[in-house]
């Protein structure tokens, strides 16, 4: 980032050096970027987990780990992916990051709410880490009684303490936004004229505002009954272990809305941008935001239709569940006819916007299988629904992040990434995510289970298929990692609007100065409206 | 329009344009994050609901060993403090400087009487052996009703714990105001803090009005 010219200008980079200005920064930017560096490391930790699993599942024995290693293995996998890297991803790292600029704010509402919540998710890191280190978990991401409250010998307690901790940045940073879109819109900024980005992230908010804390609580619960033994999921005592199904997925379902919803707000802006044209039916896509994250409180009862859950309530849950489709199609068709007699190009993040549009299909049309009471029961806990969610949670939250990274990188960095590089890199992550998930749809169908490290030998070969794809898509995703930090040195310097975009970010200097805007903009016409760019005549390139 | 950044005081903080949008937005943060309470709660008064309409007697039988006038003066302090805290945010309202820090005072020690006297409660159930663990026993009742009857006083502990935690960090948060307010920080133009710590106390009394009569009252007249 240091040339003659960018080195004149003061931005929110250089106004001040030094651990102390990161460590205590209040900038919303900075404190995006603490974020980007922190969920990086976990990815790539959380990765390393994966691709254990992965080695040893090249053969039908179990000859590289032991039963009980696989175990920690997919736990500490789930737990590091789950509430380390998909949940804070998009909202926390772009969000912080581009929300307040894309409605003309100075900073979040409570900027140093932000930097706790930061703060919160580290702490919380730590101790996962810590009982990773000393031990490991292996309950699975779930933590399901009573193995976790009464048998498990692993370290359950400080695995649960950091995601509890880790909870309450996802709440703060819910609750931050949620104020920030209320109070702090520029002049004539309706709530009709914000990028489509906003309301996403406004309905993620409201997600994590509204079930975090029923997490944190059945986390205090589960506590209790391993350390005090209050009987509260054990039937010996009179209570219920489904109970504690019942908490958990009443959180961990609407999880899901929370990794995919912004990551559908970043394709919504990524398919404008590229075809140069407004998202088609605006307010249906915003709505189906909305509506996605009240339907997303509904549907918890289908992870229990094995659980000793009623069949009539498993069908109410079945039906409320296909409902969730609806808003989800809404927005892919609308996707889709924005591109229609649009000027398409071609860049990276529009590369992974198609990643991501096909894959949330496959993800979301797999998701109605196993919304359907009969073929659950022939799926539950099979291959089939690890790669029905990897398709969601790596095939579209994943994708869209990358592309998101990639779309504001210029105005994060002021520099390009590669152009050639990245369209590689993009190319390498959709094949290999494919050659990995694909064949467990299949090897879930003919009833290999989840979590096993010894499988029957007619599985060998789709296992070997899914391996090699992991080993592509691990190059897949070093390759950013490398031209990304490349870039910050020997990129081409951007301009203001490289992508000519029309968002209030896109209208301040990259990198943007320490309050945004040197003067607070004025709104006067709708989100995406291109004429406003052509009028502006910012070169397109 | 034309509004940079202007320098940061306590009353405007940098990122706001006027103090109005920061007492605002402020007020929705906190009214949001006691959303976020009630949510947490929530998941307590779900577990109550569940195993008291599975075990409604014993539930009835373990609530009536609880000491309803304990309870009962408990509730009026608490309510008590309520009106104080009212009191100092009125005060703030009106700039007595000296009266905001008297009501918070009394709003304090409205709120450790709360505390002593739950302190003494939770006592009595250590000397009566119904406290959840290996040495549980609730007299009157078979053995096939002791796992459920202790389930109660596991749900008695964890909610009232919870409020009473709650209670401690109001005690936090009074403890700063009254400080603040000593030094003269609050007035008519600056008084944000004063009410949202109001909004709080008053959120965690209204919390233990529906857990008095849901752990102290149930199905007394049916043991009659």
């Amino acid at each position: 980032m240091i040339t003659a010219a960018a080195q004149e200008r003061e931005h929110y980079l250089n106004t001040s050096y030094g651990i102390k200005s990161w460590l205590l920064t209040k900038d919303h930017k900075r404190i995006g970027l603490l974020y980007l560096a922190t969920i990086t490391l976990f990815f790539f930790l959380g990765g390393a987990f994966a691709t254990l699993i992965r080695i040893e599942l090249l053969t039908p024995q179990g000859d590289l780990v032991s039963s009980d290693t696989y175990n920690k293995l997919f736990t500490m996998h789930g737990v590091i992916m789950v509430f380390f890297f998909l949940i804070p991803s998009v909202p926390a790292t772009l969000g912080n990051f581009f929300m307040p600029m894309m409605i003309g704010a100075r900073d979040l509402a409570f900027p140093k709410i932000n930097l706790l919540s930061w703060y919160l998710l580290v702490v919380g890191g730590l101790f996962t880490l810590f009982a990773m280190f000393a031990g490991g978990v292996d309950t699975g991401w779930t933590f399901y009684t009573p193995y976790s409250t009464t048998y498990s010998n692993t370290w359950v307690i400080a695995t649960a303490l950091g995601i509890f901790i880790s909870g309450f940045s996802s709440i703060l940073t819910g609750l931050n936004f949620i104020v920030t879109v209320h109070r702090m819109r520029a002049p004539g900024m309706t709530w009709f004229r914000l990028p489509l980005f906003v309301w996403a992230n406004y309905a993620t908010s409201l997600i994590q505002v509204l079930g975090t804390p029923v997490l944190a609580v059945t986390i205090v619960l589960l506590f209790c009954e391993r350390v005090f033994h209050m009987g509260i999921f054990d039937p010996a005592r009179g209570g219920d272990p489904v109970l504690f199904q019942h908490l958990f997925w009443f959180y961990s379902h609407p999880a899901v809305y929370i990794m995919v919803l912004p990551a559908m707000g970043v394709i919504s802006e990524l398919v404008s941008v590229f075809s140069r044209k407004p998202v088609f039916g605006y307010g249906f896509v915003a709505f189906s935001s909305v509506a996605i994250a009240v339907l997303g409180f509904l549907v918890w009862g289908h992870h229990l239709f094995v659980s000793t859950q009623s069949v009539y309530a498993g069908m109410v849950f079945s039906f409320l569940s296909y409902f969730v489709a609806i808003p989800s199609a809404i927005k892919v068709f609308n996707w889709t006819a924005t591109l229609y007699k649009g000027s398409i190009s071609f860049a990276t993040p529009m590369l992974y916007a198609f990643g991501f549009v096909g894959l949330f299909t496959i993800g979301g049309l797999t998701g109605l299988f196993v919304a359907c009471l009969g073929i659950d029961v022939h799926v539950t806990d099979t291959y089939f629904v690890v790669a029905h969610f990897h398709y969601i949670m790596v095939g579209g939250t994943i994708m869209a992040y990358l592309g998101g990274l990639h779309y504001w990188w210029p105005k994060m960095t002021g520099r390009m990434y590669p152009e050639a590089w990245a369209k590689l890199s993009a190319l390498v992550i959709f094949l290999g995510f494919n050659l990995t998930f694909f064949p467990q749809f299949i090897l879930g169908y003919l009833g290999m289970p989840r979590r096993y490290h010894v499988y029957p030998e007619e599985f060998q070969v789709l296992h070997v298929l899914s391996t090699a794809g992991a080993s592509v898509l691990a190059v897949g995703y070093v390759i950013p990692m490398v031209y990304f930090i490349w870039s910050l040195r020997y990129g081409q310097v951007a301009g203001a609007n490289p992508w000519g975009a029309t968002g209030l970010e896109w209208k301040t200097a990259s990198p943007p100065p320490l309050h945004n805007f040197d003067e607070t903009p004025v709104v006067t016409h709708d989100a995406y409206d291109y004429s406003t760019v052509m009028e502006e005549g910012i070169e397109v390139g | 329009m034309a509004d940079r950044a202007h320098a940061e005081t306590p009353a405007l903080r940098v990122q706001f344009d006027t103090a109005e949008q920061q007492k605002d937005a402020s007020t929705l943060g906190m009214w949001i994050f006691l959303i976020t309470e009630i949510m947490f709660f929530g998941g307590l008064f779900l577990v109550y609901t569940v195993y008291r309409s599975i075990y409604p007697g014993v539930f009835a039988h373990a609530s009536s060993s609880l000491n309803e006038v304990i309870g009962a003066i408990n509730t009026a302090v608490l309510l008590c403090s309520s009106f104080t805290m009212v009191l100092a945010v009125r005060a703030a309202q009106l700039g007595q400087r000296k009266a905001i820090v008297i009501f918070l005072i009394l709003t304090l020690v409205l709120g450790f009487v709360f505390l002593g006297v739950k302190a003494y409660e939770w006592n009595e159930k250590f000397v009566e052996h119904h406290v959840p663990g290996p040495t549980f026993h609730f007299e009157g009742l078979p053995a096939g009703d002791q796992g459920p009857a202790q389930l109660f006083f596991s749900l008695y502990f964890a909610m009232t714990g919870l409020h009473a935690f709650h209670m401690v960090i109001g005690a936090g948060i009074l403890m700063v105001l009254i400080w603040q307010a000593k030094k003269g920080r609050y007035s008519a133009d600056y008084m944000t803090p004063v009410d949202l710590g109001g909004l709080y106390w008053h959120f965690v009394d209204i919390i233990w009005i529906y857990l008095f009569p849901l752990l102290y009252l149930i199905d007394r007249h049916l043991l009659k």
